[in-house]
């Protein structure tokens, strides 16, 4: 790989590197204006091999209040994928027409394939189960602004831990600033796999505690970062319902947690949190996707070296 | 059981019992015109057993494969009939082409030209992972 940036997973990020980014949000939050030429001239192709809303329209708006254009496509069937072209061709071609890609892709690794290939930053915008940059800074800018800080917290991770790439990725970013412990709250079929518990966890010496109820947890948290409990993860039927319920945020499981929790998801929800939670002021998930405009704004500018 | 002596050559000593003929694979030793011989389950002091590989010409070795087969293996170059140097392969930082993904949502199962690339992630418990899916080798 040749000098140039790209992003495809979380852990090539140094905190030096993060912080920087989330400092470049927050002034962007603050002075707009002095944002809105920056990328003027710049393009950014989506390549969007699967249907998402909220985050190619996060990089398409981010780019688009950088000053900048936008080109690609939302679905493979619209691309030349539909007639067999590989990802390191298309990653070729598109070097020629944008100065930067942000790629979604439903195969584990293509975004690094393209990035292998393009001369041009490349932003992995999620590939398959695997790994979701952009979500996981989003979630850090959102702590960061609810919170006032990384560190010295009790984060709750909630629902499936097992198949949820975006819990993986948060815990292996939180763990690295200090102070910080977690609750992981799950059935015991979701619970985080062996490589999070053992190589990120156990191996920084991450204090940190399994348990299945929600309620029990409530009162420790600063954040609760709730995930979606999905039907076809279990393999009886017998213990998704009875376990299903046990997920459902609703404002009384809200009793006993602190006044100051700060609630997080990455979207989309189903029925895991209830709508009547949405005016509780420590909801934040539509906060949190404001916040990932915000950071793909940082980002772009960082990978194409825009002061 | 007698092997004739090599002149020129290479020996491929020490390899664990049982993956002479996986390495014999793996080195694409059966395109060779020369001899090769392969020996299995030959005494070893240090292991009981081993599997010994001895090819009666000098060649261009794949030494990131060997180490990845096992770092324990030894390979002797052999000149006139005197061993002249005894080289012991490392564990490779990046191993291509040798080991395939097995994961079924990875770029690599539907991408058929693409290299399957392992790049080392654990030297201590000799973990290998696809730098594409991150799946560990098996």
């Amino acid at each position: 790989m040749s000098d140039i940036r790209h992003l495809i997973d979380i852990s090539t990020l140094t905190v030096e590197e993060i912080d920087a980014l989330i400092k470049t949000a927050l002034d962007i939050i603050e002075n707009p204006a002095k944002y809105s030429e920056k990328c003027r001239g710049k393009k950014l192709a989506t390549l969007f091999y699967e249907p998402s809303t909220r985050t190619r329209l996060s990089f398409e708006s981010a780019m688009l209040e950088l000053g900048g254009s936008v080109i690609g496509f939302s679905e493979a069937q619209s691309s030349s994928a539909s007639k067999g072209e590989s990802v390191a061709d298309t990653a070729k071609v598109i070097s020629c027409f944008a100065d930067i890609i942000a790629m979604r892709h439903p195969l584990e690794g293509a975004p690094m394939v393209a990035a292998l290939n393009a001369s041009i930053p490349v932003i992995n915008a999620g590939d398959g189960g695997h790994n979701h940059p952009t979500q996981t800074l989003t979630d850090l800018l959102t702590i960061y602004r609810e919170k006032g800080r990384l560190g010295h917290m009790t984060v709750g991770c909630c629902g499936d831990l097992k198949f949820g790439r975006t819990v993986h990725s948060l815990i292996a970013a939180m763990s690295r600033y200090e102070g910080v412990d977690f609750v992981l709250i799950s059935p015991e079929e979701l619970r985080v796999p062996e490589n999070v518990r053992n190589d990120i966890l156990k191996a920084n010496n991450i204090p940190y505690r399994e348990t299945e109820s929600l309620l029990e947890a409530m009162p420790d948290l600063d954040i609760l970062y709730m995930t979606r409990v999905q039907r076809e993860r279990f393999i009886s039927e017998a213990d998704y319902v009875r376990l299903k319920d046990t997920y459902i945020m609703t404002p009384d499981k809200l009793m006993d947690a602190k006044e100051t929790l700060s609630i997080l998801h990455p979207l989309p929800r189903v029925n895991e949190i209830s709508v009547a939670v949405d005016k509780d002021p420590r909801a934040c998930y539509f906060r949190q996707v404001l916040n990932g405009k915000y950071i793909r704004m940082a980002l772009i500018l960082m990978l194409l070296g825009v002061k | 059981m007698l092997i004739g002596t090599i002149v020129d050559g290479i020996v491929i000593d020490h390899i664990p019992a049982g993956r002479g003929m996986e390495l014999y694979k793996y080195l694409e030793l059966d395109k060779l015109s020369c001899e090769v011989a392969l020996i299995k389950n030959a005494p070893s002091e240090k292991r009981g057993k081993k599997d010994i590989l001895k090819i009666n010409d000098i060649i261009d070795l794949n030494f990131d494969l060997l180490g990845y087969v096992d770092p324990g293996i030894t390979v002797d170059i052999i000149r006139g009939g005197k061993r002249v140097e005894k080289l012991h392969p490392e564990l490779p930082e990046v191993i291509r082409g040798v080991i395939h993904c097995k994961n079924p949502r990875c770029i690599t199962q539907v991408e058929q030209e693409l290299e399957h690339v392992f790049r080392l992630t654990d030297r201590e418990k000799k973990v290998y992972r696809c730098i594409y899916c991150d799946t560990r080798a098996k």
